[in-house]
C-alpha cells in the first residue's frame, strides 16, 4: 500500500514538474511587455484582451459549420488576432446549452460572441440582454431588429444570388440535354431535396429555379423535404426518388454528401451546397452555391473592436466576395457555361441582375403585384416588392422569399 | 494477468477467493486507488494522442465544470436532472425490469409540460399552471411506463424492446407536435416558450435559479431511498426482483407490483421531463432528452441503486461532461477527448468492484493451498 502511495507521488511530482516550465515563460511574458511593436497579436494582458466567441452548432465534420469555421479563420488572420483572442464552442445545441455557452464566453471577456444556428436565436437574445456591452451576432435569425436590443445583430448572405447563376449552370446542363435528344424539353424536370419548409429552403430552391428558368422556360422542378438538416441516408433516398420521378437535374439545400452520391451512382448532374462535390461525384458534380462567411466575420469584429456600430442586419452577396460558386466541373458543365456564368455575376454586381424579378415568375398564375394589390392574403409581402423585384434580404438579412412560386411542385 | 504456462505447470503465484466481507473504508479506499490509477493511464493517453500537458488538461475540466459560479450552477442543474432520471429508473430496475424507455418517458414528460406552457401559461397564474406541469408530466411520463409493465403483466412480453420502441414513438410524436408550434412555420425549432411572460417557467428559489428543481429532486432522492428501504412496498420490489416465483410464494401479487412499480419510474422519469423544459431549456424538441435516459442507466447500475451514490455518480459524469465542452474550446480537442477519460475511468471503476468483491492474493504466503 505504501509502495503505491509513494509511487503515486513520484509520477505527480515528475508531472507537475514538466508542467511548471511549460507555464512558466507564457507568465513572464505578459508582465514583460515584451515586443510591442512586433506584432498586434501580443497584448499586454488576456483580461484586456480584443475577444471573439463563436458557438457553432457542429464541428469541422460538419459542412456548414466548416464554412463558418472558414470564415472565423479569415477573420483572424485579416484583424491579426492570436489564438487566446478565439474562443470557439462546438457542438453547441439548440437549447439552454446555447444560452450557457453564450454568457460563458461573456464572462470569459468576449467582446462579440457569434451563433451559427437558427435555433440558437431565442437563447442569443436572453444572453443578449444579460450582457448589454458585448456584441451578440447570430447567423440566419430574423429577430434581432424585433428585440429591440442595440447588441444583437443578424446576418446572413445573400446565398440566393449564387444559387441562381447555380441554376444557370443547371439549366445550360438542360440545354444541352435537349440539345442532344436525351430529353425532349417538355421532360426538362429539375429535382431538389431541401431540409425544411420555410423561407431560408424556398428562398433557395426558387432562386435557383430562376436561374435555370432564366436559360431553360420549359423547366420544372420538384421539391422534396428531408426534415433535417443533415441526414445523409435521407438526402441520399430523396434524390434517387426524385431521380425515378423524372428529374434530370438535381441541387440540394440539406448539408452533407448523400444527394451527389445518389446522382453519381444514377449518373445525373446535380449542384451542391457550401462543399465542392468533384471528390464525391466526378462525373455528376456540376458546381455548388457557397457562402463565405469571412467578410461579414471581419466586418463585424473589427467594427466590435473599433467599437464602432454594426449593422442590425447584414446581408451581402457577390459585392462583398460573400458567396460564390466552387470550382466549375468541366468534364461535366455545357458548352459556355463559364461565360454565362461571368456575365450573370456581372449583372448581380452591377444591379442590372435582379434574381427574384416579379416578371420572371408568377403564384397561381397571376404576377405577385396583382395579388399583393386584389388577395389579402399576400398583402404582407408589400413591403418587399417594388421596382419590379422582391427586395430578399434587405428588409431583415434572414431569407423572406416563401411564396410558392408556379412550376415548382412540393411533393411531401 | 496470469502466466497460463506457469498455471498448468504448477501452483498459481496469486489466489483468488471471494471476500466474506470488507468494510466501507476499505471498499472506499479501492475504488479512490481505482479512481487515482485511472487518471495515471489518462495522463499518458492524453499525452501520447495530443502532445498536451495531462495537469493542464485536468485543470481545463475543472475549471469548465466548477471553475466560475455560473459553470457550477450549470453543473449542478445538469447533474440534478441526471440524477432524477437515475432515481426513477431505481424501482425499475431493482425489480430487474429492463426499462430503457427513461428517455421516451423524459421526452413524453418534457412534452406535456411543453403543452401545457404553450396553451396555458400565458393566461393562467403560474402557480396553477406549475401545478398542471407537474400534472401532466407525471401523468405521461406514468403513461409510457405504464404500457410495457401492462403488457409484461398480461402477455409476458419483452419489456427491454418495448421499452425501446417507445422512445421512437416518443420521439415521432415530438416531431409532430413540433409541428404545431414551431416558429416560424416549417423552421422546426419551437424557440423560448413565454419568454416574455414566463410562464410555467420554475421561478427562483432562495435567490436561486434552479432552487425548486433542487429541492424537487432531492426530496425525490430521500423520497426513493426512505421508499426502497423502509416501506413494504420497496420490500416487494426486492423480492420479485430477485425471484418471481418466490414472490408468488409468499402471497406477493407480481402483476400488481410491476404495474405499480413502472407508474412510479414513469412518472419520476416525467417529471424530470418536467425539470428540463419549465426548469432549464423552456423549450421542446426531440434532443430534450438527449440521450440521459441512457446514461442514467449506467448512473442507477454505477451506484447499485443507491440513490444517495447517485448523487456522487451523476455528478461525476456531468462534471466530465461540462469539462469536456472547456477542454474542446481550450485545447481545440473534440469532445470525444472526454469521453476517453470518462471511458478510462469507468473501466477502472467498474474493475475495481472486481476487487471489492474478491481479494488476491500471494500463494507463496500460504504453503497448504493446493491446487486442487
Amino acid at each position: 500500500m505504501k509502495k503505491i502511495i509513494g509511487l503515486l507521488l513520484a509520477m505527480m511530482l515528475v508531472f507537475s514538474g514538466c508542467s511548471k516550465p511549460a507555464e512558466t515563460p507564457a507568465a513572464t511574458g505578459e508582465d514583460t511587455s515584451s515586443t510591442p511593436a512586433e506584432t498586434s497579436t501580443e497584448a499586454p494582458a488576456t483580461e484586456d484582451l480584443f475577444k471573439v466567441g463563436v458557438i457553432y452548432i457542429g464541428d469541422e465534420n460538419e459542412g456548414y459549420t466548416a464554412a463558418h469555421m472558414d470564415g472565423i479563420k479569415e477573420m483572424k488572420a485579416a484583424l491579426g488576432l492570436s489564438d487566446d483572442q478565439v474562443i470557439e464552442k462546438t457542438h453547441i445545441g439548440e437549447d439552454e446549452g446555447c444560452y450557457d455557452a453564450a454568457v460563458d464566453l461573456a464572462e470569459q471577456g468576449c467582446d462579440i460572441i457569434f451563433a451559427n444556428s437558427f435555433g440558437h436565436e431565442d437563447y442569443m437574445i436572453q444572453a443578449a440582454k444579460e450582457f448589454p456591452e458585448v456584441q451578440f451576432a447570430h447567423a440566419t435569425g430574423f429577430q434581432a431588429a424585433m428585440s429591440g436590443l442595440p447588441n444583437m445583430h443578424n446576418y446572413f448572405t445573400a446565398v440566393y444570388e449564387s444559387r441562381y447563376v447555380s441554376g444557370i449552370v443547371a439549366g445550360l446542363k438542360i440545354n444541352e440535354m435537349i440539345a442532344n435528344g436525351d430529353i425532349t424539353a417538355d421532360e426538362a424536370k429539375m429535382g431538389y431535396v431541401g431540409a425544411y419548409p420555410y423561407a431560408e429552403v424556398v428562398s433557395g430552391y426558387t432562386s435557383f429555379f430562376l436561374g435555370a428558368k432564366s436559360v431553360c422556360p420549359t423547366v420544372t422542378m420538384e421539391v422534396q423535404y428531408t426534415n433535417s438538416w443533415a441526414d445523409m441516408s435521407a438526402e441520399n433516398e430523396v434524390a434517387t426518388q426524385l431521380i425515378s420521378d423524372g428529374a434530370v437535374v438535381i441541387s440540394q439545400h440539406a448539408d452533407t454528401t448523400g444527394a451527389p452520391t445518389a446522382c453519381e451512382e444514377a449518373g445525373v448532374p446535380v449542384v451542391g451546397y457550401n462543399v465542392d462535390m468533384i471528390s464525391v461525384a466526378p462525373n455528376a458534380a456540376l458546381t455548388s452555391a457557397t457562402i463565405n462567411w469571412g467578410p461579414y466575420y471581419t466586418y463585424a469584429a473589427k467594427n466590435a473592436m473599433d467599437g464602432t456600430e454594426i449593422a442590425t442586419d447584414w446581408c451581402q452577396g457577390y459585392i462583398d466576395g460573400a458567396v460564390g460558386l466552387s470550382p466549375l466541373n468541366d468534364a461535366v458543365i455545357a458548352d459556355g457555361t463559364v461565360d454565362a456564368v461571368d456575365a450573370a455575376v456581372t449583372g448581380i454586381k452591377d444591379g442590372s441582375l435582379k434574381v427574384f424579378d416579379t416578371t420572371t415568375f408568377t403564384v397561381g398564375g397571376s404576377s405577385i403585384e396583382d395579388l399583393i394589390a386584389n388577395n389579402a392574403d399576400f398583402a404582407k409581402y408589400a413591403d418587399y416588392v417594388s421596382d419590379g423585384y422582391f427586395h430578399e434580404s434587405e428588409l431583415i438579412s434572414a431569407p423572406a422569399f416563401d411564396l410558392r412560386i408556379d412550376g415548382i411542385s412540393e411533393l411531401n | 494477468m496470469l502466466n497460463d504456462h506457469e498455471v498448468l505447470a504448477k501452483e498459481p503465484f496469486f489466489r483468488i477467493t471471494k471476500r466474506a466481507h470488507i468494510s466501507n473504508l476499505k471498499s472506499w479506499g479501492i475504488r479512490l486507488i481505482a479512481v487515482v490509477l485511472s487518471l495515471i493511464v489518462c495522463a499518458f493517453v492524453i499525452m501520447a494522442i495530443t502532445g498536451e500537458n495531462p495537469f493542464n488538461v485536468y485543470l481545463g475540466i475543472i475549471d469548465g465544470a466548477i471553475g466560475k459560479k455560473r459553470r457550477l450552477w450549470v453543473t449542478i442543474r445538469e447533474t440534478l436532472t441526471l440524477l432524477i432520471i437515475a432515481v426513477g429508473l431505481t424501482p425499475a430496475f431493482k425489480m430487474r425490469f429492463w426499462n430503457i424507455g427513461a428517455e421516451g418517458q423524459v421526452l413524453m414528460g418534457g412534452l406535456a409540460t411543453a403543452a401545457v406552457m404553450i396553451y396555458l401559461g400565458p393566461t393562467l397564474p403560474n402557480g396553477i399552471v406549475l401545478l398542471l406541469v407537474f400534472m401532466a408530466s407525471i401523468l405521461a411520463g406514468l403513461l409510457w411506463g405504464i404500457m410495457p409493465a401492462y403488457f409484461k403483466s398480461k402477455y409476458n412480453t419483452n419489456e427491454t424492446l418495448f421499452t425501446l420502441m417507445l422512445n421512437y414513438v416518443a420521439m415521432q410524436i415530438v416531431t409532430f407536435c413540433i409541428v404545431f408550434w414551431e416558429k416560424p412555420s416549417g423552421s422546426n425549432t419551437v424557440g423560448i416558450i413565454n419568454g416574455a411572460n414566463e410562464g410555467g417557467w420554475l421561478p427562483k428559489l432562495f435567490g436561486l435559479d434552479y432552487g425548486w428543481s433542487l429541492v424537487i429532486v432531492l426530496l425525490m432522492t430521500v423520497g426513493m431511498y426512505v421508499y426502497m428501504k423502509f416501506s413494504k412496498h420497496g420490500y416487494e420490489i426486492a423480492v420479485v426482483g430477485e425471484s418471481q416465483n418466490t414472490a408468488r410464494y409468499v402471497g406477493i401479487d407480481v402483476k400488481k407490483v410491476i404495474m405499480r412499480t413502472m407508474m412510479i419510474s414513469g412518472g419520476i422519469c416525467g417529471l424530470a421531463g418536467a425539470i428540463i423544459v419549465s426548469g432549464a431549456s423552456h423549450t421542446i424538441s426531440t434532443s430534450t432528452a438527449g440521450g440521459r435516459g441512457f446514461t442514467a442507466i449506467i448512473v442507477a447500475w454505477m451506484s447499485k441503486f443507491n440513490p444517495f451514490v447517485m448523487i456522487l455518480v451523476s455528478a461525476f459524469l456531468v462534471f466530465m461532461q461540462q469539462g469536456a465542452i472547456q477542454i474542446a474550446s481550450q485545447f481545440g480537442l473534440n469532445e470525444n477527448a472526454s469521453d476517453i477519460i470518462t471511458g478510462i475511468i469507468l473501466f477502472f471503476l467498474i474493475g475495481s468492484e472486481f476487487f471489492i468483491t474478491y481479494k488476491v492474493e500471494r500463494t507463496k504466503a500460504k504453503k497448504e493451498a493446493t491446487a486442487k
